[in-house]
């Protein structure tokens, strides 16, 4: 007994003593993640390798480090490509070195949050467009300082501006159509639809009905309903904003009401419902399984569906494969915008690194090699023009055209992350049954509550 | 002799209601594991073509390792399996000694405001762990630490800012004490007159007899620690100190990789399930032989 409980005490020092070396040293093999951000450096001891950032120019042999944290662990073409970026960079000069550490995508806010409140946030961030505002607002974030034309012929979904400043950009944009079969809409008679000329509201309608009711499909249209978060107020308040709607009265940002809760919202709001009472789309409960095969499968003749996701059904049908802008429901087609961006933080002691490495990034050669690796639009035309699916004539080429002509950003403000909750649940309130009007407004209300909570998000005079 | 028959024919039917009950409810439980750890030998595809039959819950169809290949290709799974195994079992380890010798503490000793210290760690009990995770962050991330490098402020991507919070834990307190209550006073008198302190008693009359709430507590704290998410998330930023369940969303692309996943969770979950079926031998073992001899 008494030796086992020596032997207990023994492994209990070796294991705390082997938990506190683990603590302060980081493996060797990870040197990328060795470096304290700048922003730690007040209550840490300061890294040998930061001396030098105090002086204005630092020598050849002492390139100062620059932190980036990037939301894209476990892909392993957009990790190689800002890998490559970052060798391209480091060696392009020898001021700075940037060194990356890369987090899940799913916790990725979280984690920044957590480092903001720590005051452990990196010199380059990268963030999701809508969510931009609310960091520079809770001064995580500093206004880009580019070059002057830097950003000339981005999509505007690509370049995040809050407050009259530009807080960040993005090295492509994501766009959303709707997925049809030529065959299909030629078989039962239906327009197919230009960027000119989209379906409008009893267009749309009529042709939902018509494919219903042949018989061939079990659904008319794929909404994504099994994709809950961000992909509702992302794919579906533009169907609100053509209707002359909106999640916000953008004219203050201060209120929600007679936007969201206005004739137009209503009037979204009950054609929203009727979609699913006339069993032309799937409801709430649709199987994520369905949403990923149905289109592929015949079980659904269209398919509101992003660029991300084109790939598949391209290469299944060919040439009869289509993608088609959004209807206009009275107020112009519009789509949602605004993808991943890279940033500054506020806290960085070496800006203008940071801004040197976003100035070099956005190059359109690395536009063009993150379109041809990952599959989203380019941010530029010139970048497009460069890769396999976006260049003149490219199978994709039609969602450049979408970004360019249809996006609408979402509200760019600092509460459109509890905003973009709460329209999530009052679209799936509706179109579960719940009476259109009191959802709309009891929506209202809770954004309403929540702005006037943060002190009008800095929009109040 | 008539009334016996009937109420044997009644025992037997209630019998055969309570094991079908008992086997429908373990499908319940046993299923979703089967589809987890069969979904990993098959390709995404056919796993989403699968979900609306019972194929789903079959080995049948395209089946290879592929899914495992390419889920300790995408993410370092191993270093991630290796960082839980050795925050939980520390935590653990430590949490059974710093929890159990509180509890010994607050049930065995005599002193005054016990009783409202035990109140106090009892009411902690209606505090969830998200209220006090950022005043916790603000506390990890300023305070010093002892380090081959000397004193440095900041516990955050560690080790043991993943376990120093989670040693001294309520409920488990609470277990121990319930436990020690109920032990015969006189065994801690006994030693007391043959001239035993108090870490003795602890040491040898207390822990040995106490095997079945040790097990316990090492399960229930095993359990969440092995869960972890929220409070890695928070405080490591560096992948080397990532745990599983952190490691898990590197899978959840834009187009999710479902076998991938499946793959991650069946090795992530399959070493746990085998570890708890061996701790509840030792479990129920040590209930059968802790018995208190008089």
């Amino acid at each position: 007994m008494k030796t086992r409980l020596y032997t207990l005490v023994f492994l209990l020092i070796a294991l705390v003593l082997l938990a506190a070396c683990g603590g302060s040293q980081p493996e060797p093999a990870a040197p990328a993640a060795q470096e304290k951000p700048a922003a730690e450096a007040p209550t840490t001891a300061p890294e040998p390798t930061e001396a030098p950032a105090q002086s204005a120019e630092p020598s050849k042999a002492d390139p100062i480090k620059l932190s980036l944290w990037y939301h894209g662990a476990g892909n392993e073409t957009e990790r190689a490509i800002l890998l490559q970026i970052i060798e391209d960079f480091n060696s392009s000069q020898d001021q700075w070195v940037v060194e990356m550490q890369d987090f899940p995508q799913a916790s990725y806010n979280e984690s920044i949050v957590a480092a903001a409140l720590a005051g452990n946030l990196p010199d380059i961030i990268d963030m999701d467009g809508p969510v931009m505002p609310n960091w520079a607002w809770s001064g995580y974030l500093a206004p880009l300082e580019l070059s002057e034309g830097a950003l000339d012929g981005f999509l505007p979904g690509a370049i995040g501006k809050w407050d009259g400043k530009v807080y960040s950009v993005g090295l492509w944009d994501a766009a959303v159509a709707i997925y049809a079969r030529r065959s299909v809409l030629e078989k039962y008679n239906i327009r197919i639809p230009t960027l000119d000329k989209p379906w409008t509201k009893d267009e749309f309608d009529a042709a939902l009905e018509t494919l219903q009711n042949s018989g061939e499909f079990e659904y008319a249209l794929d909404l994504g309903m099994a994709w809950t978060g961000e992909w509702y107020p992302y794919a579906f308040s533009p169907f609100l904003q053509s209707f002359g709607g909106d999640m916000i009265d953008r004219s203050t940002f201060l209120t929600a009401e007679g936007a969201l809760n206005g004739p137009e919202a209503i009037e979204f709001g009950k054609w929203w419902q009727s979609l699913f009472e006339r069993g032309l789309v799937p409801g709430t409960s649709q199987d994520g399984a369905d949403r990923e095969t149905g289109f592929l499968e015949g079980k659904y003749a269209l398919q509101w569906n992003g660029n991300w996701a084109a790939l598949p059904p391209l290469e299944k049908y060919g040439d009869d494969m289509l993608f088609l802008p959004a209807p206009d429901f009275g107020h112009g087609p519009k789509i949602g915008a605004a993808s991943w961006q890279f940033g500054v933080s506020a806290t960085s002691q070496h800006k203008d690194g940071a801004n040197a490495f976003i100035e070099f990034a956005i190059q359109d050669k690395y536009l063009a090699a993150f379109s041809d690796g990952i599959g989203l639009i380019p941010s530029t035309r010139s970048a497009a023009a460069m890769t396999k699916n976006y260049a003149p004539g490219g199978p994709l080429e039609v969602f450049f055209d979408l970004s360019k002509e249809q996006a609408l950003i979402r509200p760019p403000t600092p509460g459109y992350p509890t905003m973009a909750l709460i329209f999530e649940k009052a679209l799936a309130d509706i179109a579960n049954g719940a009476d259109v009007e009191a959802t709309l407004d009891a929506a209202v209300d809770e954004i309403d509550a929540d702005i006037e909570a943060n002190g009008g998000y800095g929009f109040q005079d | 002799m008539t009334v016996k028959r009937v109420k044997g024919r009644w025992h037997n039917v209630f019998l055969v209601i309570r094991y079908l009950l008992m086997t429908l409810l373990g499908v319940v439980f046993f299923f979703p594991i089967l589809f987890m750890v069969v979904s990993s030998f098959k390709p995404d595809l056919q796993i989403l073509q699968d979900t609306s039959s019972l194929r789903a819950f079959l080995p049948v169809g395209e089946l290879s390792f592929q899914n495992y290949v390419e889920a300790f290709e995408r993410a370092p799974t191993e270093r991630f399996i290796l960082n839980s195994l050795l925050v939980t079992s520390i935590t653990v380890i430590l949490g059974l000694v710093v929890n159990s010798m509180a509890a010994f503490a607050l049930s065995i000793l005599r002193w005054r405001g016990q009783g409202v210290v035990l109140s106090i760690i009892i009411a902690t009990f209606i505090v969830p762990f998200e209220t006090i995770a950022i005043p916790l962050l603000l506390l990890v991330s300023r305070l010093p630490w002892i380090g081959a490098d000397g004193i440095v402020f900041g516990w955050l991507n560690s080790y043991h800012v993943q376990i120093i919070p989670f040693i001294a834990n309520a409920f488990s307190i609470f277990l121990f004490v319930q436990f020690f209550k109920s032990l015969p006073f006189e065994l801690v008198e006994a030693a007391r007159i043959d001239g035993a302190g108090w870490f003795q008693i602890y040491r040898r009359i207390i822990i040995p007899v106490s095997g079945p709430v040790f097990a316990t507590v090492a399960i229930l704290t095993f359990l969440p620690m092995w869960n972890q998410y929220l409070w890695p998330i928070m405080v490591v930023q560096q992948e080397e100190y990532r745990p599983v369940m952190v490691g898990l969303q590197y899978f959840f692309q834009l187009n999710v990789a479902w076998g991938e996943i499946m793959a991650y969770l069946s090795t992530i979950t399959v070493p746990v399930l085998v570890l708890f079926l061996a701790l509840q031998r030792a479990f129920i073992e040590s209930i059968a032989s802790s018995g208190i001899k008089g």
